[in-house]
């Protein structure tokens, strides 16, 4: 499917078929169209041509509640005038559910969600964590066959966010709906996600699992946005090595060359920054024991080398 | 030895915070209390034909109610008049929300351009422009006897003679109220609604509302403090008018505002304080209704 803004095309035939009960990821810097797509999934932007297909039916013509499918808000678009159990329950009223039974079910979802007691609070009166867990109530309400979640955690601080992650895996997995989340964070992506979309200027750059993804990108901009990889240029082109993979050779040896920048600790480890000779910025994680062994200064020249296995050749030449 | 506390300010008088606040103070005591006050305190004067004379006296309340209790003679005028202005102010209340919202709606939510959305606010306020005299005047030829309107009518044959309803009647007053204080809907109202995030009407199209469905579960509710707001302006203003309702209605429709006038133009001052401190009581009344409904301090 295409999505045209005007003259810019936002989405460029996207091809992606996530299978049933995943947890998709749809992963990407700001502007790359992963917000678009979601939101032409969900029925809340036309394409300007494709088709969407859910359960192999054609949902494209649908509205939004046609489709089977419950969108999760950024920032939650709980409303603001309606209790939390009137929120949870919105979508039933809408359809015409009794009272009492759309209150029945709502609770249900609340107790799924261990927020039952704070049912008749509003949204103001609750932390940024039971309103994400009130949201998600009230996308599931409908048993939708998919759930999409627009940057679900971007709201969150980061100690909650760790632990919201957490919750939203557990939740995906009891349920066994398909979830797809929207996110810039690599690490987001690859904690809860069965398959990573990465996407650039509309259009898919790879696709797999976090493994896949991680450890072998494609291309020079799927090795920088993951992170945790050198890129580096070889005289038969562009490859990449993780920086938990790249050694540090003495000077002369290994295949290219380089000047420490800089050493700082992590805890498990050291992080040595490198110049390369073309003003690159590599990384090499060196262990605890190795640096001891041999400590480096700023300013020192060294050599970088690697496990052929562990050299992953790029498809760009840039 | 012991030091001079390092802080060294009087306590419990600060002077700086009262200077501050004396100004406001004092233009209100002067323009707003004083005003009110002196109007309770006339309207328990006594007054002859050509004189005030200070006293503290029922005569003014009693007289207004005269014949009141009695109700198998029908109303008595008051009770009459009262219930003219509050039918007018209904009418202007209804029609004014109901075109303050919908101009609002089109402005907030289907304008897409901030400058053209102000454009448009500012074609809203085209009736103020001129003064309140020639509006009034300007409708005569317009819905008079031999007026636009009605030679439009009679000319398309839509009617067979021309209408008389069309000037000097509630039509004409309702018109000109309208046409005057949609605005002052219009404008809390808009302010209410921009402030509606918009991920709240895409949340309930996800929920499976329509549009009508929306407007009522989540954008009129939102809009509440607007609402009241606007209809605060509208009933205050329609209910002490006597100028519209003087014109407009050819001076044949009976109003609050056009008693107190009149008695006033008598120089019975003490029956227009009176009459003036009864309306003003009723107005708070339906003030103090309305804000119980709605919590519109939280919005200002």
């Amino acid at each position: 499917m295409t999505k045209r803004f005007g003259g810019s095309v936002a989405v460029d035939a996207l091809d992606l078929r996530i299978a049933a009960g995943t947890y998709c990821c749809l992963l990407g810097p700001s502007g790359c169209g992963k917000t678009t797509s979601l939101r032409m999934l969900a029925g809340h932007e036309r394409q300007s041509s494709g088709d969407i297909l859910l359960d192999n039916h054609e949902v494209s013509g649908l509205p939004p509640a046609k489709r089977g499918t419950a969108m999760m808000f950024q920032s939650y678009a709980l409303f603001p005038h309606l209790s939390c159990l009137d929120n949870v329950a919105f979508s039933l009223r809408m359809r015409g559910v009794a009272k009492a039974e759309r209150h029945a079910r709502a609770r249900g979802m609340l107790r799924l969600v261990e927020l039952e007691a704070l049912a008749d609070r509003l949204p103001a009166q609750l932390s940024g964590g039971q309103q994400q867990r009130v949201a998600l109530a009230r996308a599931l309400v409908t048993n939708p066959a998919a759930l999409l979640l627009d940057e679900p955690l971007s709201a969150l601080d980061p100690f909650l966010r760790g632990r919201v992650r957490a919750e939203l895996k557990r939740f995906q997995r009891e349920l066994g709906i398909t979830f797809v989340h929207v996110t810039h964070s690599q690490d987001e992506a690859l904690a809860l996600a069965d398959l990573v979309v990465l996407m650039r200027d509309g259009r898919i750059e790879q696709q797999g699992t976090p493994f896949e993804v991680f450890d072998a990108p494609r291309t020079a901009f799927a090795a920088r946005f993951m992170g945790g990889h050198n890129v580096i240029a070889l005289p038969q082109g562009l490859a990449a090595v993780r920086t938990d993979r790249t050694l540090l050779r003495p000077p002369g040896e290994g295949a290219v060359q380089a000047a420490v920048r800089g050493v700082e600790y992590t805890g498990t480890g050291f992080a040595v920054t490198l110049a390369g000779p073309a003003g690159e910025e590599w990384q090499a994680l060196v262990g605890e024991a190795a640096l001891r062994q041999r400590p480096l200064e700023a300013g020192e020249a060294v050599g970088l080398g690697w496990d052929e296995q562990d050299l992953r050749h790029l498809a760009d030449s840039t | 030895m012991s030091s001079s506390p390092p802080d060294r300010r009087p306590i419990g008088r600060p002077v700086a915070p009262l200077l501050q606040a004396a100004p406001l103070a004092l233009v209100l005591l002067l323009f707003f209390v004083f005003p009110l006050l002196a109007t309770a305190v006339v309207s328990l004067w006594n007054y002859t034909e050509y004189s005030l004379v200070p006293d503290v006296t029922q005569r003014n309340y009693v007289e207004m109610f005269e014949g009141c209790s009695n109700l198998s003679d029908g109303l008595c005028t008051t009770f009459r008049t009262y219930l003219s202005t509050l039918r007018l102010c209904a009418m202007v209340w209804a029609f004014t929300t109901l075109f303050g919202f919908a101009i609002s709606y089109f402005l907030a939510f289907h304008v897409r351009s901030d400058t053209m959305r102000m454009a448009l606010f500012l074609v809203c306020t085209a009736p103020f422009l001129t003064s309140n005299v020639i509006r009034m005047i300007s409708w005569l030829p317009l819905l008079g006897r031999e007026g636009v309107v009605n030679q439009f009518l009679v000319g398309t044959g839509l009617v067979d003679q021309p209408q008389d309803w069309l000037l000097f009647s509630d039509f004409s007053v309702v018109l000109a109220f309208v046409h005057l204080y949609t605005l002052f809907v219009t404008v809390p109202v808009f302010n209410s609604m921009m402030r509606i995030d918009r991920r709240l009407l895409e949340a309930a199209q996800d929920a499976g509302a329509s549009g009508w469905q929306t407007l009522w579960h989540v954008v009129i509710p939102l809009t509440k403090p607007g609402l009241v707001i606007g209809s605060i302006f509208v009933i205050v203003l329609v209910m002490g008018d006597f100028v519209t309702i003087g014109v407009m209605g050819g001076q044949q429709i009976a109003s609050i505002g056009k008693v107190i006038q009149v008695q006033m133009s008598y120089l019975q001052f003490p029956a227009a304080a009176a009459q003036a401190v009864v309306l003003l009581g009723l107005v708070l009344l339906v003030i103090a209704v309305m804000t119980r409904l709605i919590d519109i301090r939280r919005e200002l």
